[in-house]
């Protein structure tokens, strides 16, 4: 068998593995198990690399490839492992983009590389596709980390005519690249390049509050397909295979991210959904009575119900309350209490957020319902506890058709036999907007900090 | 284009066999797909030491050097916080205090 073969048959058993983790991702019983494997896989295709012949010699600068590395593995071991949670999606916005980033420089590099020998038509668009998605998602992951980071505003940045000119920007950077493939000119090619940047930043910027974890799907899916184009370039079949698998992956979960918000992909990247919101949130605050109660009150109302459904939301994480909310659970559960935690699919920052930070909290999955499941049993339930949601539980999603959320499915609190709020204070949720709910007659709202209040509903549930 | 054509049916049938697979991960997981698949498109690094490998001008090189930096980021920060992640993930423990076992089933 000659080297490039089993180099080949190498990578091929590299691509089952990518195939085999995302497989294992189907129960949590078998993810974690799978992502190493797929892990291992990688390091056989690395490992593998550093023998193959290109332009037919052996790899050249091993020592440069091992230093770039090491300095790579050394700022992201410690990055991966001590970032918080609550941080995952910035996590994920970064680690997408430099994605990005190195798919978009593997392709200009491959470009000055094969530039003098006059590559075919399409080895150039290959090129410059590549360098086009590459630079968008890095350029757009940047900016959806400093929203995330709050480094800048979490809103939609808008201003007049924005959609035209994002407009006349495309369709420059599609002129230019049919430039380049006609005259194959490099300068031209660091034109596309600041330009792709230009492309990202502003087709980021108008997207902001809750619409963020959508784009971020979207653009892990850019990533794998600039990736992918880099595959057709460098002629790799486990590039284009790798690439395409998250594409499709991307693409995937940005449309069950954009229906479970009850809208359409392209009202979520082009309607700067939250900017107007604000504006009427902020003056209709006509004084509306609420009923509000105490943590004995509600202590003693979880411990005589049978069915108590929980539905947290960020806020709870936002307060560290994680942990506390499952001590209270595993409370009620000893006094033959059955206890669910209802999980909104766009609950928390980015798609299953939720789940993961309750996870964390040492929750059993097991546990975790989603969200048809959870409306059912909501309409037996006797208490459905709100902590830090909002907006995944606004009637008006369903019954006000001039609401801006009016078609997002919700977990139904309202059906369960008491509803309890609790909340910081009247503030409207990430989307700005304010709810119904709280003004319902089964509402009774707890005022104060998440954590706070659940350390005294499991004194108040620990005496009862 | 025999090539070309070759590359093209791996990407339209990976394409459908991913969107399969994929469709079946439950929403509890829909974080650790994104860092997972995450992970795995930073495969771009072994195009990233391919072109440093290949590397021909300092102009090369430099990128070269980039390149293999930031897809070094990606997978090895994907796959670690993946882990991490999905090492939360436990069932319920076993109520009977009467078995030791940390639940470590293969």
């Amino acid at each position: 068998m000659s080297r490039e073969t089993l180099i080949d048959l190498l990578y091929l058993f590299s691509a089952t593995t990518f195939l085999v983790a995302l497989k294992g991702l189907g129960s949590p019983k078998h993810a974690r198990r799978g992502n190493l494997v797929a892990a291992f896989g990688m390091l056989v295709a690395i490992v593998a690399t550093f023998f193959k012949y290109v332009d037919g010699h052996s790899l050249h600068h091993v020592g440069l490839i091992l230093l770039a590395m090491f300095i790579g593995a050394i700022i992201a071991v410690p990055t991966a492992r001590f970032v918080e949670m609550t941080a995952m999606p910035q996590l994920v916005a970064i680690f997408n983009g430099v994605g990005g980033g190195a798919a978009s420089l593997v392709s200009i590099t491959e470009f000055v590389h094969i530039k003098s020998s006059h590559p075919a038509t399409y080895v150039t668009l290959e090129v410059l596709l590549g360098v086009l998605i590459g630079t968008v998602s890095f350029a757009g992951s940047a900016i959806a980390f400093a929203k995330l980071q709050e480094l800048m505003t979490g809103r939609p940045i808008t201003y007049p005519g924005q959609q035209i000119i994002n407009a006349v920007v495309g369709l420059i950077a599609v002129a230019l690249i049919i430039t380049i493939l006609v005259s194959g000119s490099t300068p031209l090619l660091w034109t596309l390049l600041a330009l792709s940047f230009v492309l990202g930043v502003a087709f980021v910027l108008p997207i902001g509050g809750a619409d963020v974890p959508v784009l971020i799907s979207l653009l892990n899916s850019f990533t794998g397909l600039a990736v992918a184009a880099s595959g057709f370039t460098l002629g790799s079949n486990l590039l284009i295979i790798a690439g395409t698998l998250v594409g499709a992956s991307g693409i995937l979960l940005t449309r069950l991210m954009s229906k479970a918000m009850g809208r359409s992909l392209s009202n979520v990247l082009f309607s700067a959904f939250g900017s107007v919101i604000t504006a009427t949130g902020a003056d209709g605050g006509e004084a509306r009575s609420v009923r509000s109660g105490t943590p004995e009150d509600i202590g003693v109302l979880l411990s005589f119900a049978s069915k108590v459904v929980l539905i947290p939301g960020y806020g709870l994480a936002v307060s560290q309350a994680q942990q506390v909310l499952r001590e209270l659970a595993e409370l009620l559960e000893a006094k033959d209490v059955q206890v669910f935690y209802a999980i909104h699919p766009v609950a928390g920052r980015m798609p299953g957020h939720m789940n993961v930070l309750l996870a964390e909290a040492n929750v059993p999955y097991e546990d975790l319902i989603e969200m048809d499941e959870a409306n059912s049993e909501l309409q037996t339930a006797d208490v459905a506890m709100v902590v830090g949601a909002n907006d995944t539980v606004n009637p008006a999603a369903a019954n006000d058709p001039s609401s801006p959320i009016y078609g997002m499915p919700i977990i139904h609190a309202d059906l369960a036999e008491n509803v309890v709020f609790l909340k910081r204070s009247m503030r409207p949720g990430f989307a700005g907007i304010d709810n119904e709910l709280l003004y319902n007659p089964k509402t009774i709202l707890v005022f104060g900090d998440a954590k706070d209040t659940l350390t005294k509903l499991v004194a108040v549930v620990k005496a009862s | 284009m025999n090539v070309l054509l070759q590359y093209a049916t791996v990407l339209i049938l990976t394409a459908f066999v991913g969107t399969e697979i994929i469709a079946k991960v439950p929403s509890i997981l829909h974080t650790p797909l994104m860092s997972g698949s995450n992970a795995i498109h930073g495969v771009i690094l072994v195009g990233a030491m391919l072109v440093l490998g290949s590397a021909a001008t300092n102009l090369e090189e430099v990128l070269g050097f980039l390149a293999v930096i930031l897809a070094t980021l990606n997978v090895v920060g994907g796959f670690v916080v993946t882990d991490r992640m999905l090492e939360m993930f436990k069932p319920r423990q076993p109520k009977a205090p009467t078995t030791k076992s940390d639940g470590d089933t293969p």
